[in-house]
């Protein structure tokens, strides 16, 4: 299912933080979603889900197949978050909840959109962390988030995301919080699941290294706007607008 | 406490090398190795039962605080400057230097200091807390009575203040900034600033003398008899002997008094409840509930609340010994016969072994609600059951 969102504003104590927002999400792709601090990546990503901070008030579509993501009820909505569309956040260390298990977390979701029971739901979701890669799923299942590393955290946040089978996967900066040795793991598993699950995935991150390590197609926003859209190798290596030149130009050494 | 940072140590040190192995080879390769190094950390992180050890640190160090109580109550009584003997017998008698030397060696006041405190000690082993020399009774004897009389009113009132006060602390945290947000500060804000005491003989005059709604002083009414003790407890007893008359009449007796002395921990607990609700509210595992669709009811039971309630019984820990305290002055306006009224009568007339007495069971209420919070924590946060 794709996901489009077009002509999306925001505005947010009286100042316009996103000022008409475009892009559109493809199964198997990854959409990647560059830009400084304050562009306002991560205000799109949170616009998808409703879940914009208290007060915000947003406009324009976004369209999940064929439905309004932004016209829907609070109810309706709440059955498209973590069912259709999952998010995974920056911080794995503090989106978890530190005082439940992660198979709870792993499985309450489950149990309320899919209907399943407690032992289908615990047996999917050691299935979903075999997925993830998080060694020997039965036992981790009963720990808590504090006993595992940040960059395995990440993986079980990612595991969380996906256990509804969503169509759409928003993944705010995953890789930002963590180890540089753990990061290229964690994003070879989020390319591998894009590609094998088909899903559309939008990548939020300032890092233009990972950007280039695993998009299909590259925005780049400034300001509230994008002020460029395309394929990876046309963004990255020619790019049409200055500001992503000034992004590119700042990079050290060889990394781009 | 540094909860996140202490015990993530060890699963890094063991999680690194996989992350680099998942880069390198296939998930299916590094699977069974993984499998291998798992038991060994969970037997360390997990122990037996580290909620039983938790528990057993906790009661083992309320003992020794239990014995430090007995010192401190010990030493304070004896540094009060006054003399029981003279508080206790009479002109002529005081004159008579055999008649002191004799009532001194009853009561074990000949002794040098340290030796009346073993002895003390001794006496407090085997539950013997000495002879008040106001009532000439067992001084466990008059507290048998006293406390749960006190009990009895302060938990009554603890449970009025946690359920109100969180309930009041929840809605005005929901609804920041609105109506019912500004009504409940009001409320908290007098009941924390009006004087309990004040408050007591208002509702006094008001609610008995002027409008006749609520019964006078006491436990029950005048014409009935006590119910037959299992607990101490007037309601309890009550109604396991089957008396709905005494029971009614007891809950009566308690009503005013329990809530006069809630208001304030009413007052305490709506602000700390509203700014521990706000402060989980913010958190970042509060938003990815709402990113999994979670309906709201469950994402403020099980995840608000949950966090929220670590700062809140601490605070419930705090406002029950403020509400002991509170009630010496509530007890005296109600006549309730509780261990405030105890405690003052038997202070004001230098009766040593009964103030002594209710110091040790002060003490050992505050050591009980210290313990219990503690338990309590580690049954909420796995957190500081696992560290």
């Amino acid at each position: 299912m794709t996901l489009s969102i077009s002509d999306l504003k925001v505005t947010l104590g009286g100042r316009e933080i996103l000022r008409g927002v475009d892009l559109d999400l493809r199964p198997g792709r990854v959409h990647g979603l560059a830009g400084e601090s304050g562009s306002g990546k991560t205000m799109t990503g949170l616009a998808v889900l409703g879940l914009l901070p208290h007060g915000a008030r947003a406009t324009g579509r976004i369209a999940l197949g064929e439905r309004d993501l932004l016209g829907m009820s609070a109810k309706e909505l709440n059955t498209v978050r973590g069912g259709e569309v999952a998010m995974v956040f920056q911080d794995p260390a503090t989106s978890m909840h530190p005082m439940l298990t992660i198979g709870r977390q792993l499985t309450e979701h489950m149990r309320h959109h899919l209907g399943l029971d407690r032992k289908q739901a615990r047996a999917r979701a050691v299935e979903l962390l075999g997925q993830v890669r998080i060694p020997g799923p039965e036992a981790a299942i009963d720990r808590y988030p504090h006993q595992f590393s940040g960059g395995m955290r990440q993986r079980i946040a990612i595991a969380i995301a996906l256990a509804c089978s969503p169509k759409v996967l928003i993944a705010d900066e995953p890789t930002t919080a963590l180890d540089v040795t753990v990061q290229a793991g964690v994003l070879r598993l989020l390319r591998g699941l894009c590609d094998d699950l088909g899903l559309a995935v939008l990548l939020v991150t300032h890092d233009l290294g990972v950007m280039s390590a695993v998009a299909d197609e590259v925005s780049v926003m400034k300001e509230g706007l994008v002020v460029e859209t395309g394929p990876r190798g046309q963004v990255l290596r020619d790019p049409l607008h200055p500001y992503t030149r000034a992004l590119l130009d700042s990079l050290p050494g060889e990394t781009a | 406490m540094s909860p996140t940072s202490v015990p993530s140590k060890d699963p890094e040190a063991g999680g690194n090398p996989k992350a680099v192995q998942d880069r390198e080879g296939t998930g299916t390769a590094s699977a069974p190795k993984a499998a291998g190094t798992a038991p060994p950390r969970a037997g360390r992180t997990g122990g037996r039962s580290p909620l039983a050890r938790f528990l057993i640190r906790r009661v083992l160090t309320a003992l020794l605080l239990a014995v430090g109580i007995t010192l401190v109550t010990f030493v304070l009584t004896n540094l009060v400057p006054g003399d029981p003997v003279a508080a206790n017998l009479g002109q002529r008698a005081l004159g008579d230097p055999t008649i002191v030397a004799q009532w001194k060696a009853e009561h074990g006041l000949d002794k040098p200091l340290p030796q009346q405190y073993l002895l003390h000690l001794q006496g407090v082993l085997q539950g013997d807390l000495g002879t008040s020399q106001q009532s000439h009774r067992p001084v466990r004897d008059d507290l048998a009575e006293a406390v749960p009389a006190t009990l009895e009113l302060a938990g009554v009132a603890i449970l009025i203040s946690l359920v109100a006060g969180v309930a009041f602390g929840v809605i005005a945290a929901l609804r920041r900034d609105r109506l019912s947000d500004h009504l409940l500060r009001i409320l908290s804000l007098v009941g924390i600033s009006v004087p309990t005491f004040w408050l007591a003989l208002t509702a006094f005059y008001i609610f008995f003398y002027r409008l006749q709604i609520t019964p006078g002083s006491g436990r029950i009414d005048p014409g009935m008899s006590p119910p037959p003790q299992v607990t101490g407890l007037y309601t309890i007893d009550a109604a396991l002997a089957g008396q709905w008359d005494v029971f009614a009449s007891a809950i009566g007796h308690l009503a005013t008094p329990a809530l006069v002395l809630a208001l304030y921990t009413i007052g305490l607990l709506t602000r700390f409840t509203r700014s521990a609700v706000l402060e989980v509210l913010g958190q970042d595992y509060v938003r990815a509930a709402r990113a999994k669709g979670l309906p709201g009811r469950v994402i403020l039971f099980r995840y608000v609340l949950r966090s929220a309630l670590v700062p809140i019984i601490t605070v419930a820990g705090l406002a029950f010994g403020s509400l002991l305290s509170g009630t010496v002055l509530v007890e005296a306006i109600f006549a309730w016969p509780g261990v405030g009224q105890y405690a003052f009568k038997s202070a004001t007339s230098l009766d040593l072994p009964a103030v002594m007495g209710v110091g040790l069971v002060v003490g050992a209420v505050y050591l009980v609600i210290n313990l219990i919070v503690d338990v309590l924590y580690g049954v909420i946060d796995p957190r500081v059951r696992l560290s």
